[in-house]
């Protein structure tokens, strides 16, 4: 009556031995190492680099561990930490700027494990240490600004099919276009509605004034703002790698929100200045009529020229730029340094979308031999980058950007390009960041807690219990065991209050035991034989374990559900606490009942501490 | 080794009006705690910045609020905790700076100021953020109340679901006016401390419950009282056991966890504690006064026939 059958068995001891191998990567600890990923978040690792690594730390004299490619980059596994930052410096200057070398932790478990997808838990930011941010889009700003582009193409538009306008403006998020006749405004409508079908064109003249209201639709703006989201979540993948950062996580939260977790990260200041860099970049034509000094002069004291803008350049010179703006930076596909093969200096290439093509084509086309300006937007500051003469029509998109000082500044420009611009600015709402040390602390902190707790529970459960309380100890040592490789195999986030969980959730599990153990003792005290006591035992309190769990589980659900960061990483580990604590309660503490009294024929008494019988009293 | 060695079932029944007078009486006083001085809301709540700063030196908390002033944040509270090298700085929220511009002012003012200054842990919460953090909170609880009485009143019935989520709030509010009381800081971790004891708690609960529904099918003969007085005084054992079991994990976190668990286990051990106590002498109670009775439970539960006699 006390026996499992043997796929029972099996299945238990199968579970115990997954739950060993999968466990086992924790323990090893971590080794410094070094990480190399492509800068250009688009492109494939090459697979010749790794021999280029390796000679370049031969070279250097710089022994190292390993050499392991994964999806997202290669590590080169060292010693110590001395040599993991030099082999940093010496790999950035080999490898030069079209590769990120950050620096990282690999694990020390063995290949093999590695490779059967055995890996460590993976440790959230207070733990580990880092950066977190929580990071608001301002859709407002992203309407608005999409509006003004569409000012632009009007702009364009209407010159390109000799409409004549006397205005153009916007209005938050509405442009509107002024004429002096009806007739043009017919035509104007006709023209945007046949090329902007997504658009909502009204008209609002009144009286002399004719003009034209043209707004996005609810669902142009949503597109837009998704778009928006898109095209920042971009940016920031593309600046975040520019900081070398290791394993960085940047999401998507609800519809306007990202979240940027940063692990290693120290210098959070230098982290807040890339994420919230709202540059942009616009390409406009220099006034090349306004270039007289005494033009100048009079801008500088405020009286810019009507449809000019005074800017300096990077000398401190001024200059004056048209405000038509032609390009922005959104249509920038890529961007990359290079030499000119003529001159011999350092220039930027830039590849722009189809749509930037075209309008870069017909720009150059009209504009032969004037200068075009290459702004940039920083924090309400414009500066023009460069301003280089068009020496021809440029077609196909690919443009050179001259003017370069340095090799390092064509590299620092193209990033800034390729990184592209945020499409609507963004605000960190929320920050957290843990030190490293304070991190170490946390672990340190979790596993002392799970380790003595754990210790005094297995002392009171054996004198209470004897053997069965041994058994129960057995069950609860394996409970950790597959909580831990379930945590290790699933990647979930472990973070303090996860380690926290996972203590509570040994401290709840043995409420099963002490349940059944006290079954069994009741079943002896009313006088049944051990084995029928083990059995009723058992079986009696699966019903109870079973309600009990269930209510647990739903506050665990619900928190997972409405938590956020930390408290998530609490219901997780909560929830599948509760999981692996009925398999191993029940099954395992049963199985191993079984394999000790299950088979003998005659038991005298079970080891289950002193029974008290008020009767023989 | 047997601690409970119980010759007849306790009239803990007979005790009823007294256990819920007595829960009654610190209910109202921790609703008081709760409406006079009202919950240290820490800054996941609230908004507001929190950084944790270390030194290798004795830390000059004097010194720390001159820097304070001198960049002019005057509502900060500066004040050590843990060691005498640890300072906890809070500031409210402020309209003229983003939170970010305000961590960076403070770590750079103090670093200035002393070298040797760690920041260890910032963490910054903007007002909106917070009230979306308490609202979810919140509906948290809810949530979890509403699951638990559905889960109850399928699985028992619905008396035994109302007595048990009423002795459960009831540990909550009394978790919540121990906060109030001596003002410790109540945050997201310890807010999750209470949704698990109210998972933890309606355990206990259920475990009397199921007895009482066991012995409703084999004590035929008796009455409701004798019934629920045998189900606790069977029960006993385990449930001092293993909260005595849980306490020992909880307290271990206690002293090992370190400054953020404080809080989350503080909050355990009370819930523990209460826990026990509300599950068997309010839950119980209630249930009786509801009427709960064998004809109620008999009808869903038809599946054991045979009726043992226990020798009470």
């Amino acid at each position: 009556m006390n026996q499992y059958p043997k796929w029972k068995y099996g299945l238990v001891l199968i579970a115990i031995f997954i739950g060993l191998i999968y466990s086992i990567p924790n323990f090893f600890g971590e080794s410094p190492a070094v990480q190399i990923m492509p800068t250009k978040t688009s492109d494939k690792l090459d697979v010749s680099i790794l021999g280029k690594i390796e000679s370049t730390l031969k070279e250097a004299n710089l022994p190292f561990d390993g050499i392991v490619q994964e999806p997202n980059g290669i590590k080169v596994k060292f010693a110590n930490p001395d040599s993991q930052v030099k082999a940093k410096d010496i790999l950035q200057n080999s490898l030069g700027p079209d590769y990120v070398i950050a620096l990282n932790l690999i694990s020390k478990s063995p290949v093999w494990l590695t490779k059967i997808g055995a890996i460590p838990m993976y440790l959230g930011l207070d733990l580990r240490g880092g950066v977190h941010f929580l990071l608001q889009v301002d859709m407002k700003a992203a309407s608005e600004k999409a509006a003004e582009s569409y000012l632009n193409d009007f702009r364009m538009t209407l010159r390109k099919e000799r409409i004549s306008y006397i205005g153009a403006s916007r209005l938050n998020e509405i442009v509107r276009l002024q004429f002096d006749s009806q007739e043009e405004l017919e035509k104007a409508k006709k023209i945007i509605k046949v090329n902007y079908p997504d658009l909502m064109v009204n008209e609002s003249s009144s009286g002399k004034d004719k003009a034209l209201d043209i707004g996005m639709s609810e669902m142009g703006k949503k597109k837009i703002q998704e778009f928006a989201l898109k095209q920042n979540l971009q940016t920031l993948h593309n600046r975040i790698n520019e900081l070398g950062v290791a394993e960085p996580i940047i999401q998507q939260q609800g519809l306007d929100r990202i979240v940027v977790q940063l692990p290693g990260v120290q210098d959070t200041a230098k982290a807040k200045e890339i994420l919230g860099r709202t540059a942009t970049l616009e390409i406009r034509l220099v006034d090349e009529d306004k270039t007289d000094i005494a033009t100048l002069e009079s801008a500088q004291k405020g009286n810019a020229p009507f449809g000019d803008d005074l800017f300096k350049d990077r000398d401190g010179r001024s200059i004056l730029v048209k405000k038509n703006v032609l390009l922005t930076g959104e249509r920038i596909t890529d961007a990359g340094p290079g030499v000119d093969q003529q001159s011999g200096r350092s220039v930027v290439h830039v590849t722009l979308d189809g749509r930037g093509s075209n309008i870069f084509k017909q720009v150059t086309r009209e504009n032969v031999g004037k200068r075009l300006a290459i702004l940039l937007i920083e924090k309400g500051q414009t500066e023009v980058v460069t301003a280089p003469v068009i020496q021809q029509e440029i077609g196909g998109g690919r443009v050179q950007i001259s003017g370069m000082n340095s090799p390092q500044e064509a590299t620092d420009i193209s990033l800034l390009l390729r990184a592209g611009a945020l499409a609507a600015p963004m605000q960190i709402i929320e920050e957290r960041t843990v030190g490293p040390s304070m991190g170490e602390e946390n672990i340190k902190r979790g596993v002392h807690s799970t380790l003595w707790g754990f210790v005094a529970i297995s002392v009171m459960m054996m004198i209470y219990y004897m053997v069965f309380g041994g058994v129960s100890i057995f069950a609860l040592a394996v409970n950790l065991l597959l909580l831990v490789a379930l945590l290790s195999i699933l990647q979930a986030t472990l973070t303090l209050p996860g380690l926290a969980a996972i203590a509570l959730a040994l401290g709840m599990a043995i409420d099963a035991n002490v349940l059944i153990n006290e079954r069994i003792r009741e079943e002896l005290r009313n006088g049944n034989t051990p084995q029928a006591s083990i059995h009723a035992g058992y079986d009696r309190a699966f019903d109870t374990i079973l309600d009990s769990n269930v209510t647990t589980l739903i506050a665990g659900l619900a928190l997972f559900m409405f938590g956020t960061g930390p408290i998530k990483g609490f219901a997780v580990v909560h929830v599948l606490g509760i999981l692996t604590s009925m398999f191993s309660a029940i099954l395992v503490s049963r199985a191993l009942v079984n394999i000790f009294y299950g088979y003998r024929r005659k038991i005298d008494k079970l080891s289950i501490g002193q029974i008290y019988k008020p009767n023989q009293d | 080794m047997e601690l409970f060695r119980i010759k007849k079932d306790i009239p803990f029944m007979s005790y009823g009006r007294l256990t819920t007078t007595i829960s009654l009486i610190t209910f109202i006083t921790a609703i008081i705690f709760l409406s006079i001085r009202g919950l240290n809301l820490g800054v996941d709540f609230t908004g507001g910045t929190l950084m944790e700063v270390s030194y290798s030196h004795t830390a000059d908390i004097d010194k720390i609020r001159q820097v304070m002033d001198t960049i002019d944040l005057k509502d900060t509270t500066v004040q050590n905790f843990g060691t005498s090298k640890d300072v906890l700085i809070r500031l409210p929220i402020r309209q003229d700076l983003s939170i970010a511009q305000l961590s960076e002012k403070v770590s750079k003012a103090l670093i200035e100021s002393d070298k040797d200054t760690k920041i260890q842990r910032v963490e910054s919460v903007g007002s909106q953020v917070g009230e979306e953090l308490y609202a979810n909170g919140a509906l948290a609880l809810l949530l979890v109340c509403f699951g638990i009485i559905a889960y109850l009143a399928l699985r028992f019935e619905w008396r035994f679901a109302v007595a048990a989520i009423i002795a459960n709030m009831h540990d909550v509010i009394i978790i919540l006016g121990f906060f109030a009381c001596f003002q410790w800081e109540f945050n997201l971790t310890v807010l999750a401390a209470i949704l698990a004891v109210l998972g933890y708690s309606v355990n206990e609960s259920v475990v009397v419950f199921d007895r009482v529904r066991e012995n409703f099918k084999k004590m035929r003969k008796v009455s409701v009282v004798e019934v629920i007085d045998n189900a606790i005084t069977r029960t006993m054992s385990r449930t001092v056991i293993t909260h005595l079991m849980t306490q020992t994990m909880v307290c271990s976190m206690l002293f090992f966890g370190g400054e953020t668990l404080h809080n989350f286990s503080l909050a355990l051990t009370i819930g523990i504690l209460f826990g026990i106590y509300s599950s068997v002498l309010v839950a119980c109670p209630v249930a009786m006064w509801l009427g709960v009775s064998q004809r109620n439970l008999s009808q869903d539960q038809p599946k054991e026939n045979q009726s043992q006699e226990i020798n009470p």
